[in-house]
């Protein structure tokens, strides 16, 4: 009986336990508290987040996580990065695990409207496109009626080739991986006849083909990719932390402040260096930062046009031209919202 | 007297509690007993509405669409493998229904081969042979003690994806050919009276368990014996061809044949399957075997002996003695042996495989972000295919089971 009774009453415990709505903390206080930003990342993608043989990770996508910690924690290494495939990518983010993801995540409107996640900007224009074996004789997609596609899984390329094909009354089939790296090794030992990503992607996995002077990227170029970093729903200000970050780099190659010529410009420069580099102004008041914040971004990141040289353009492997990813200045789209 | 004391204690109580009114009935054991059964019932009710009230409130909170309805919207991927047609215009509820089926697939291939493996390496590990006694030795622990997931990644980036690319295909007499993106085999595609032949196979099915019963009768009666199988695999093969023969073969054969990129025509078995399939095959067969020898070992050597005794020979002995009586012990473990097959065939996502879980777990609900109701649904299909699957076992156990007179 007093068994029973007790059963009972650590039953009813539970209840009363569990009934207590979870409060949804402000990340800005938990990153804070626990002095790293646990930053969300591929598994490895050659210029976007790849880790090299001493386990520091580097790209274009980790230098938007370093950004947003070199803001909030004074340091753009106290960073810890969680390597995500595509699938894990969002209940990661949801569930807390990270506090942000950037992960070449194309921006859609059903992921910004039903998974309970914002997107806070976009950090490269991409397209999806297709990488095929030269020897097949292929120039162009139009010719890749029956073909096999290896398409990593749970990506938007799925749904855009799926599209694509089926536009121009082609057949196809899906052979799908978890991961990049995976596809890269279907494509190799000929489970299908061409692999489909966002195009940076392709002039990544391209490179880590045996032999990558055996496979072209075809013209075609089958959607719009505009990829971004990710926070969850519901934290505003952690929201704009994010978004203004990412702009900060973006403002910073506008304005022509480097990692070279920062300490000088907050001198010496104009108001809108002042006001960026926080000389003068509140902008990281307002985000509930200190006033340097976007001057350690510079300083330790650098602006975008450094972190594309140095990640995904001619100064790396992967050699992309700027083309969209240009600023607005040099006949491209990237443009920053007024820094003031 | 301390005893008897005891007793008349515990009679006196009873009295007091069942129908002594002059007790509060709070005090009534019974009253008591079902007040605090209510209390659970309602305190279990009350934890898991909070539960599943706290879930959808976080998720309304934090923007995550909640219900089924997406089942409903179309799901815009393809899928690798299908039984039945799909396109990608077609709902993620049909998605649902293709994985539903691909995991069915590739767990009946796998219980049929493990079954087969396991009593073919089983039986075995008791060989006069000391080759064939080692060689079931060998596959067991080589099978058992490797991980499930290693040997899926082994068959199909190690072996499979070793084959030749689809213009250098091996090939058998231009009908049936392999390469890295599968196998290929020749279709059967009747035409008008096809249909007799495919009669002519019922009826030599339905003749095998007649040939059976008569075989078994005339031996209980005259202790003649009958060649079963060797009549019963002539009647297989024998009815149908007669029947085709007389009808003038009714039917054309389409073969595989390269047409651009890929073959198509025939049947095509993807190499996804085939990887986790032997995977499967193999490494539950392993664990098959080990029942099956424990349930051989549980015989006791005296009906060995009494089986040589009147004359048996050995292999008649683990046919007619040892297997039947064996299937006592082996029954029961077959039957998770089989369950961990199914569970384990969710290891298709790592070589994309279109399975249940694949294709709805993984893809899914990465597209519509569904989390929780994607998950459910998913649990409660292997939950009812494992129920099956046990209920079917246990049906099988009881007729195999000692039966005590």
């Amino acid at each position: 009986m007093a068994k029973k009774a007790l059963f009972t009453a650590t039953t009813l415990a539970t209840a009363l336990v569990a009934s207590a709505t979870t409060v949804q903390a402000a990340t800005l206080d938990d990153v804070k508290a626990r002095g790293t930003l646990t930053c969300g990342v591929s598994t490895g993608l050659a210029g976007f987040s790849e880790k090299d043989a001493n386990g520091n990770w580097s790209g274009l996508d980790v230098d938007v996580c370093r950004a947003v910690a070199a803001a909030v924690l004074g340091g753009a290494d106290k960073v810890q990065y969680k390597p995500l495939t595509a699938k894990e990518r969002f209940t990661a983010l949801a569930s807390g695990e990270i506090d942000m993801l950037s992960r070449n995540t194309t921006w859609t409107h059903t992921r910004d409207t039903s998974l309970g996640i914002n997107f806070a900007g976009t950090n490269y224009y991409d397209g999806a496109s297709f990488m095929i074996m030269k020897d097949l004789g292929v120039s162009s997609a139009t010719e890749l009626d029956g073909a096999n596609a290896c398409i990593q899984a749970g990506t938007s390329t799925e749904l855009a080739i799926a599209d694509y094909f089926r536009e121009n009354g082609m057949s196809y089939k899906a052979v799908t991986f978890d991961t990049s790296d995976q596809t890269r090794q279907g494509f190799e030992s000929g489970r299908c006849d061409f692999l489909t990503s966002d195009g940076s992607q392709l002039a990544a996995l391209r490179i880590g083909l045996a032999n990558p002077g055996n496979a072209i990227i075809l013209p075609e170029v089958i959607s719009k990719e505009p990829l971004g970093p990710v926070v969850r729903q519901g934290d505003d200000q952690w929201f704009n932390i994010v978004k203004w970050s990412l702009n900060a780099m973006i403002e910073a190659e506008e304005q022509g402040v480097t990692s070279m010529n920062a300490g000088d410009m907050m001198k010496n420069g104009n108001p809108a260096n002042k006001r960026l580099l926080g000389a003068e102004g509140e902008l990281g008041a307002n985000l509930g930062l200190d006033a340097e914040w976007a001057y350690r971004i510079v300083t330790q990141v650098g602006n975008y046009a450094e972190s594309f040289e140095r990640n995904v353009g001619m100064g790396s492997p992967l050699k992309l031209e700027r083309g969209l990813n240009a600023s607005w200045r040099d006949g491209g789209i990237l443009y920053a919202p007024a820094m003031r | 007297m301390f005893k008897q004391k005891t007793i008349e204690e515990a009679k006196a109580s009873a009295r007091r509690s069942s129908g002594n009114s002059s007790a509060a009935f709070y005090n009534n054991p019974n009253v008591r007993a079902i007040f605090y059964q209510i209390l659970l019932v309602f305190g279990l009710g009350y934890f898991f509405y909070s539960i599943i009230s706290n879930v959808l409130a976080n998720m309304e909170a934090t923007g995550i669409k909640t219900g089924f309805s997406f089942l409903g919207a179309s799901a815009g991927y393809d899928v690798l493998m299908t039984l039945i047609s799909f396109e990608s215009t077609d709902t993620y509820g049909k998605i649902f229904i293709v994985g539903f089926l691909n995991t069915l697939l590739v767990s009946a291939i796998g219980i049929v081969f493990a079954t087969i493996l396991g009593f073919i390496f089983g039986v075995a590990a008791f060989s006069q042979n000391l080759l064939i006694r080692k060689a079931a030795l060998v596959y067991v622990e080589i099978f058992r003690n490797i991980p499930l997931l290693l040997q899926v990644f082994f068959w199909y980036f190690a072996v499979l994806s070793a084959l030749p690319g689809a213009r250098q295909s091996l090939s058998l007499g231009e009908a049936i050919f392999l390469n890295v993106r599968g196998l290929y085999l020749p279709k059967m595609v009747g035409s008008d009276l096809f249909w007799v032949a495919e009669a002519a196979l019922g009826l030599a099915i339905v003749g095998i368990f007649v040939l059976r019963r008569w075989a078994k009768t005339r031996q209980d009666e005259t202790g003649q014996q009958f060649p079963v199988l060797n009549t019963s695999i002539a009647m297989v093969i024998g009815l149908p061809l007669l029947a085709l023969i007389v009808t003038g073969f009714p039917f054309t054969m389409e073969y595989p044949a390269l047409k651009g990129f890929n073959y198509f025509g025939g049947i095509t078995v993807i190499p996804e399957l085939m990887a986790l399939a032997i995977a499967l095959s193999v490494y539950t067969g392993a664990f098959i075997a080990e029942a099956v020898r424990a349930g051989v070992q549980a015989i006791p050597h005296g009906q060995t002996e009494a089986a040589r005794s009147i004359g048996l020979k050995e292999k008649k002995i683990m046919q007619l003695i040892i297997v039947p009586q064996a299937m006592r012990v082996i029954v029961p473990l077959l039957n998770s042996e089989y369950q961990s097959l199914v569970k384990n065939s969710t290891l298709a996502a790592a070589i994309g495989y279109p399975d249940l879980f694949n294709v709805f777990v993984g893809t899914a609900l990465n597209q519509t972000g569904q989390a929780i109701e994607t998950i459910f649904m998913t649990i409660i299909v292997y939950f009812v295919v494992n129920m099956v699957i046990s209920f079917l076992m246990n049906r099988f156990n009881n007729a195999v089971a000692l039966v005590s007179r």
